[in-house]
C-alpha cells in the first residue's frame, strides 16, 4: 500500500533526533489519534534553517512524512520552508494512501509550529505564518 | 518467513487439499441433481455434515453450511431478529464482538431493535451478573463470542448458556476462533446457534457453518433454492465442505497435544516479552485464554511501524492500531478492556500454530526488542518520558 519512497523514508528515516538549544521546537498531533510529531529547528542569523531534526510517534506514513518534510526544509530559508505544504510532502513521497493523508498535514503543521515557536522566542513576526491550530494535547477521555 | 497470524487465517493442509481436488473435475456434479454421479457427491457432503455435527455434539440436521464466519454471524442475528420480531426487539451482545456481529447489531438498531452492549472487565470477560440483569421480557437473543479474536479471552460460555436457558432466551456464540481448540458441546453448554469458519483450522476459505438447534425457527438470510433444507440457498459448495470435513478430522485428532505444544510456545513468548521488554503488557486474560494467542501493548510506540519492521525481518503479525484498520480509532476490543488510546495504538497480536518452533519464537522476541528500542528512540513520547515530562501509564 505504500510507495517505495515511503518505505525508504520509513526504513531509513533522515534527521531523526533532537537539537539542543534549538531555535524553535514544535509538537503537533495527539496520542488519541496515534500521531505525534515534533520538529526541532536550528535557524541562523540569515533566517536559514541550518539543521532540522524530528521525533515521531505514529505509523509508517507519519514517520516517512516527518523524514521527507525535514529533508525538504533543510538548508532553506524560513520563507521557502513556509511554502512547503502537505501536498509538496506527499508528492515528494510519490503519494500516500487516502487514509494517511492526515499524516502529511501533520508534517506541515509541525514545521509551522516550530517556526511559530522560533518567532515567539525571538519576538519577530514571520509573514504568512499563523498560530498553529493544533499543538500537542494528550488529554484522554 | 515466520507466520504468526493464524488468527487471521491458516494454511490449508495438504491432506485437506488432496481431499478436495477430485470434487472440482472428476466429481464436479451438483449434489442436488438426480443422477447417480450427483448422488455420490451428495453422500459425501452428508457424511461431512455428520462428522462436523459430531465435533460439537450436535445432530446432522442442525448443521447449515454457509460461506464462513461473517455470513453465519449475520444470519444468526438477522435471522432470529426477523423470526422473533413479534416476541421482542431486544438483543444482548458484548462490546468486544467481531465486527460481523457488531455491525449487524448496528444495522438492526436502525431498524428499531434495541441492543445492549455488555461491558467487559480488564481481562475481556463479560459479567454474568450484568448479563442476567440485562435480560428483559422482550429479549430475543444473546450473542456472546466463545473466544475473542484479538486478545484470545475465552468467555464463560457454559454459564452464559445456563442463564439464557433459565430465562428462555436464545443463545448464539461466534466460535470462529474457538472451534477446534476449545471444547464445545452445544447441549451441555445450552448453545442454540453457533458460527464457525473452516479457514481458521487449516480448511479452505469461503466455507463455514451455522449450527441451529432443532426447533429454533430462523428466517433465511439467503433466499432461493431448497439447499440446506430450505434455509440457505445456493449451490452446495461440495469441494469446500469435503475439505472442511478433513480439516475438522485433522484438527480434532491430536488436539490436546497440539494445544499443549502451542501453549508452551505462547507462554515462552509471553514470559520473555514481559521480562525483557520494559513498559510492555499482556492484553487479555492470563488464564482463560486461547492457546495460540498473545497480544501485547508497548508503550510510547505505534503498532503499524512495528508490523512493517517485523515484516522486513520476515515476521507476519497483526496489530490493533488505528493505522492498520483505516480509521483513527484503535481497536474497540483494547478500548473496551480499558486501555488508554495511546497504549491501544501500540499493540501487537501474535497467533501461533503447531508449525511454529521455539527457535522461531526466540528469533521473534530478539527482533522485537531491537524494533521497539529503535521506534522508541524516535518517539517524542519516549523522549518526554526519559526527560521526566511524562509518566508511564501502561500498567496503571
Amino acid at each position: 500500500m505504500y510507495s517505495d519512497k515511503v518505505m525508504d523514508h520509513f526504513t531509513n528515516p533522515r534527521n531523526v533526533g533532537e537539537i539542543e538549544n534549538a531555535s524553535g521546537v514544535g509538537t503537533v498531533g495527539n496520542a488519541r489519534c496515534g500521531d505525534i510529531m515534533r520538529i526541532y529547528l536550528d535557524i541562523d542569523e540569515n533566517r536559514i534553517i541550518r539543521d532540522v531534526k524530528f521525533k515521531t510517534f505514529g505509523c509508517g506514513a507519519a514517520i516517512a512524512t516527518s523524514s521527507m518534510a525535514t529533508e525538504l526544509i533543510k538548508g532553506k530559508t524560513i520563507d521557502e520552508a513556509l511554502e512547503i505544504t502537505n501536498k509538496t510532502v506527499m508528492e515528494a513521497l510519490d503519494g500516500l494512501p487516502p487514509v494517511k493523508i492526515h499524516c502529511s498535514l501533520l508534517a506541515e503543521e509541525a514545521i509551522h509550529a516550530a517556526l511559530w515557536d522560533y518567532a515567539t522566542k525571538n519576538n519577530i513576526e514571520i509573514k504568512g505564518l499563523v498560530k498553529p491550530k493544533s499543538d500537542i494535547h494528550e488529554d484522554e477521555e | 518467513m515466520i507466520y504468526l497470524d493464524n488468527a487471521a487465517t491458516t494454511k490449508v493442509k495438504k491432506e485437506v487439499l488432496d481431499e478436495m481436488l477430485p470434487y472440482f473435475m472428476d466429481n464436479f456434479y451438483n449434489p442436488s441433481s438426480i443422477y447417480s454421479s450427483s448422488r455420490s457427491v451428495n453422500k459425501m457432503v452428508e457424511e461431512a455434515r455428520s462428522v462436523i455435527a459430531n465435533s460439537i455434539n450436535a445432530e446432522k440436521d442442525e448443521i447449515y453450511f454457509t460461506s464462513g464466519g461473517s455470513e453465519s454471524d449475520n444470519w444468526a442475528i438477522k435471522g432470529i431478529a426477523l423470526s422473533r420480531k413479534n416476541k421482542g426487539k431486544h438483543i444482548i451482545t458484548s462490546k468486544i464482538e467481531h465486527h460481523a456481529v457488531l455491525e449487524t447489531c448496528k444495522l438492526l438498531e436502525k431498524e428499531g431493535y434495541e441492543i445492549t452492549y455488555l461491558n467487559v472487565d480488564k481481562d475481556g470477560l463479560i459479567s454474568l451478573d450484568e448479563l442476567e440483569k440485562s435480560i428483559r421480557e422482550d429479549t430475543i437473543l444473546v450473542s456472546i463470542m466463545t473466544a475473542n479474536n484479538e486478545i484470545g479471552t475465552i468467555e464463560p460460555i457454559k454459564e452464559i448458556g445456563e442463564i439464557c436457558k433459565k430465562h428462555n432466551v436464545l443463545f448464539h456464540t461466534d466460535a470462529v476462533q474457538a472451534y477446534g481448540v476449545v471444547d464445545i458441546d452445544v447441549n451441555n453448554m445450552n448453545i442454540d446457534l453457533l458460527s464457525t469458519s473452516a479457514h481458521k483450522i487449516n480448511g479452505p476459505k469461503g466455507i463455514g457453518f451455522l449450527y441451529v438447534r432443532k426447533g429454533v425457527m430462523i428466517s433465511p438470510l439467503i433466499n432461493g433454492g431448497s439447499q440446506e433444507r430450505g434455509k440457505r440457498a445456493g449451490t452446495t459448495n461440495s469441494a469446500s465442505i469435503i475439505g472442511f470435513k478433513k480439516a475438522v478430522e485433522l484438527k480434532f485428532n491430536g488436539r490436546l497435544e497440539n494445544n499443549k505444544y502451542i501453549e508452551s510456545l505462547r507462554d515462552h513468548l509471553i514470559d520473555r516479552v514481559l521480562s525483557e521488554i520494559p513498559y510492555s503488557r499482556l492484553n487479555g486474560s492470563k488464564d482463560s485464554r486461547l492457546p495460540n494467542n498473545a497480544n501485547f501493548s508497548f508503550e510510547f510506540i505505534e503498532g503499524e511501524g512495528m508490523l512493517l519492521k517485523l515484516d522486513s525481518k520476515g515476521i507476519c503479525a497483526s496489530s490493533g492500531s488505528a493505522c492498520t484498520s483505516g480509521s483513527l480509532d484503535p481497536s474497540h476490543v483494547l478500548l473496551a478492556i480499558g486501555l488508554p488510546h495511546e497504549i491501544a495504538h501500540g499493540s501487537l497480536r501474535l497467533t501461533m500454530s503447531e508449525d511454529n518452533t521455539l527457535e522461531e519464537i526466540d528469533y521473534v522476541v530478539d527482533t522485537l526488542k531491537e524494533i521497539i528500542s529503535d521506534l522508541r528512540s524516535m518517539s517524542p513520547l519516549y523522549e518526554d518520558f526519559v526527560n521526566k515530562k511524562k509518566e508511564s501509564v501502561i500498567n496503571v
